[in-house]
């Protein structure tokens, strides 16, 4: 009948202090490794959030094809459950389009409202063609497109009026001042594949 | 005590060996669904001959594509080329693949929807489906003038016969009953001879083996760095008991 | 972190409860083996939690799309396909772990007085599993899950007068339909688990207030130490706590590869059949349950008389709860019972694994022969407990346990 049933820890022993040392070396790795397996056992659950393949399908960019347009038209698709407006601008509507700088609450698009391919005075990669997500940047009802001058009022020069409180943008998409709206309406990313053909959901390189 | 348990073993193994019912003999494949080219020539046979009844539901073009090579130097599917020779509906290529044959018509022509054979190799296996595809022979009395060995009267046409050539079954004895791959004569070769078919067929097969799962390859490479990482985790436990333990007896 | 700790132990029993749980909770020091598969049935219980919540999120549990969207999580989910291995190959781990906790159980005799509680609870947490796995394999609508919900729901029709309404209550229709997945889907993910919970919980407090017994079967708290610890006990933790890290180690090591490379392990855990969708107007060749049920399936199969055969299976399973009482042997452990015993036990394990291999297979006459004699064999076991463990010659059981 063996008298050590259970482990003593007794410091004049030189045998239990290398057993504390090892104790202690091999619990840290081995704490460190299972460590890092339970982190890289979390991926199948944090990954499984992303979009799924089903949802990057219907997501997926879409393609437009712009030489039915005509002049001064407005074509409505949809992209990730989103209206995508495309407009082309008349060279009247270019003309004017920076006249009335002074009543925009963002003339130049300095928030990121656009990619930086769209950030110039004509929110667009070509001037003719404008990409706008038409969602109003107040509380995401779908403006309507005022293009005629004077339509609105004396002073109205052509663009998108929202019904719901009365938000304004201008043919370029940006936002006057004194109304609810804070912002400019979104550019989405989207590139040109060919001289009529865009592609909604592409970035530009 | 002895008696009765080999008694109980020798009734087990006796129960084992009676086999109720005779089920065809399969005939052998070997599957590797890492072989892209397989894939490839087996996808452009499905989409081919396949496809205008059978609906791969679960599989989605690009998703295809990407497994299959079908790539761009960049990594990203080659829209063109998949739509040119794999895709003859208007789906789009993230779409999953279905027939464009309405169902009503379906039903008219051949008595039921055919099935979608997205799963049909983890349903029945590579074999069945081997040996299914090379067991179609010429039966007169059919109404498509065929008929096959493991799915007596079926409704299926053989639809791979331009390829095949003229198979005939030859009965043992004249007994039609007990037909077995070994009675089937190719009497004419098509488009293809005996070894050129069959090798198509195993692409067909490796093809739909892939279908239904598609994800494998890159199931097994995880799994090998998982096993070794735990078995690794394993040895570190094992010394952590080994050296708390050592006091106790 | 330590002012934390106070903290918290200043207004919830932490500390004590750790103390006398697991720093200061002795078990005994010779468990074997078979002592794994306890803290083992945990971990797969958080498997399956955790796998079975995430599957939700993905899963539609309604006959037109249920199948469809198990298709999108293997296809179209990010790892999906790993969910739902981890919780196909879990349900099957649960059987195999609780199996041989089982078994140790009856090996070692565990229930025996103080600890029949312990065992009743255990018996109730085997039914409980068993419902929520016949539960949760509806769920895929394959014309398995179909067919076999179609069976054994009818089964309930064998009750005389109650029956047929009974069976169509079950179902919510008069064949399994919608209703049926709706409501299994709604007991497999809430009801049944938090069942589970309540009882593993009430299990281990059972437990722990009369301690563990052990391979030997000698009763650890009859020898004390000065300080009122048994002589042949060590706390839990850090002994038990780092043999079961190296148990778990070595479980997930399995667990994984079948995961990786054998997920239908040969049509045994996810069956060719369920890759077909459910079809209430064709029956599949061979209906069977899942390997787990397969030997009471074979007993129920083996009586000619269907109300009986729901009998007899149905007593098979609940005359588990009687063992504490049929075993009147004056020793615990196998290892000092006499041969009777060691016999009776070596045939019932004979018999039960057999019975398990015949419920996979289509019957025949002999199949339908032998399938009789293991049930026979099956009950004999319990039913004769009592003559042949009181006559039988045991062994004198040493006070200590020896190193």
């Amino acid at each position: 009948m063996s008298n050590e049933t259970r482990p003593t820890v007794n410091s004049d022993l030189p045998d239990d202090s290398v057993d504390e040392r090892r104790r202690q070396f091999l619990l840290t790795t081995t704490g460190v490794l299972g460590g890092v397996g339970a982190l890289c056992a979390l991926t199948p659950f944090v990954s499984s959030w992303m979009p799924s393949a089903k949802a990057q399908a219907a997501g997926a960019p879409v393609q437009v094809d712009l030489s039915k347009i005509e002049p001064g038209q407005q074509v409505t698709v949809e992209w990730r459950g989103r209206p995508v407006w495309i407009i082309r601008r008349t060279a009247e509507m270019l003309k004017h389009l920076n006249d009335t700088t002074a009543q925009l609450r963002d003339p130049d698009s300095l928030v990121e409202q656009q990619p930086s391919y769209a950030q110039n005075k004509f929110r667009s990669i070509k001037p003719e063609y404008l990409v706008l997500i038409g969602i109003c940047t107040h509380l995401g009802c779908s403006p309507k497109y005022k293009p005629f001058e004077k339509e609105l009022g004396p002073d109205w020069p052509g663009g998108f009026y929202c019904p719901c409180h009365g938000s304004m943008f201008d043919l370029a998409g940006r936002v006057f001042k004194s109304v609810p709206a804070p912002i400019n309406l979104e550019v989405p990313p989207y590139r040109y594949i060919s001289e009529h053909e865009i592609i909604i959901g592409e970035d530009d390189k | 005590m002895s008696r009765v348990l080999i008694y109980l073993i020798l009734i087990l193994v006796a129960s084992c060996l009676h086999a109720n019912v005779a089920e065809p003999e399969l005939l052998e494949i070997k599957i590797d669904t890492r072989d892209q080219s397989k894939l490839q020539r087996g996808a452009a046979l499905f989409m081919n001959y396949c496809s205008g009844c059978h609906s791969l539901r679960y599989m989605r073009y690009n998703r295809m594509a990407e497994d299959l090579g079908l790539t761009t130097f960049d990594g990203s599917v080659d829209s063109d080329l998949l739509i040119n020779n794999l895709i003859f509906t208007k789906a789009k290529i993230h779409d999953p693949i279905q027939i464009s044959m309405p169902e009503v018509d379906a039903r008219q022509w051949f008595g039921k929807l055919p099935p979608d054979l997205s799963l049909s190799a983890r349903e029945r296996g590579a074999e069945w489906l081997y040996t299914y595809l090379r067991s179609f022979y010429i039966d007169k009395s059919r109404p498509f003038g065929t008929n096959n060995l493991l799915i007596p009267d079926v409704a299926m046409p053989n639809i791979l016969a331009p390829l095949e050539g003229d198979v005939v079954a030859i009965p043992i004895g004249g007994d039609l009953k007990r037909l077995s791959n070994s009675n089937l004569v190719t009497i004419a070769i098509g488009e293809m001879n005996e070894q050129q078919f069959d090798s198509a067929v195993q692409d067909l097969v490796t093809f739909l083996v892939y279908v239904a799962e598609p994800g494998k390859p890159a199931h097994h490479r995880l799994g090998l760095i998982v096993l070794i990482f735990l078995g690794l985790l394993i040895i570190f436990a094992y010394r952590l008991k080994k050296v708390y333990w050592r006091n106790i007896h | 972190m330590n002012g934390l700790l106070k903290w918290v132990d200043a207004r919830f029993p932490l500390v004590s409860t750790w103390k006398s749980h697991i720093s200061e909770y002795y078990a005994p020091k010779n468990f074997n083996f078979y002592y794994f598969f306890g803290s083992l049935a945990m971990v797969v219980l958080v498997n399956q939690l955790l796998t079975g919540l995430w599957l939700t999120m993905f899963y539609t549990p309604t006959a037109a799309e249920a199948f469809n969207s198990i298709e999108y999580i293997m296809r179209d989910v990010n790892y999906g396909w790993l969910l739902r291995y981890m919780h196909s190959t879990g349900a099957s781990a649960f059987f195999i772990v609780i199996y041989l906790h089982m078994f140790r159980g009856i090996l070692y005799g565990s229930y025996q007085k103080p600890r029949e509680l312990v065992w009743l609870l255990g018996v109730v947490l085997f039914i409980l599993l068993m419902a929520e796995a016949f539960f949760g394999y509806l769920l895929p609508w394959g014309q398995m899950s179909y067919w076999g919900a179609q069976v054994i729901t009818s089964l309930f029709g064998a009750i005389p007068f109650v029956g047929d309404t009974l069976t169509t209550w079950l179902r919510g229709d008069y064949t399994v339909a919608n209703a049926t997945l709706q409501r299994f889907f709604a007991l497999h993910v809430i009801g049944v688990p938090l069942l589970l919970l309540v009882l593993v919980f009430l299990h281990i407090v059972a437990l722990h207030k009369v301690g563990s017994n052990n391979p030997e079967g000698i009763e650890i708290k009859k020898t004390l130490d000065e300080q009122g610890h048994p002589l042949d006990g060590i706390p839990f933790h850090p002994y038990y706590t780092v043999k079961d890290f190296l148990g778990v180690m070595v479980f997930l090591f399995c667990f994984f590869a079948v995961v990786f490379f054998f997920p239908e392990m040969g049509g045994y855990f996810l069956e060719s059949a369920n890759f077909i969708p459910a079809d209430p107007l064709t029956t599949p060749e061979h209906i069977a349950p899942v390997w787990y049920m397969t030997p009471f399936y074979a007993m129920l199969r083996a009586i000619p008389d269907k109300l009986f055969g729901v009998i007899v299976m149905g007593g098979a399973i609940a005359i588990l709860l009687f063992i504490p009482w049929l075993d009147r042997s004056p020793v615990r452990s196998i290892r000092y019972k006499g041969n009777y015993s060691k016999y009776a036990l070596v045939l019932f394990v004979i018999s039960f694994c057999i019975l398990g291999y015949l419920g996979t297979v289509s019957t025949t006459p002999i199949r339908q022969f032998l399938a009789r004699i293991c049930t026979a064999i099956y009950f004999a076991f319990f039913l004769l407990m009592p003559i042949y463990s009181r006559w039988e010659k045991t062994r004198i059981v040493p006070e200590r346990i020896s190193g």
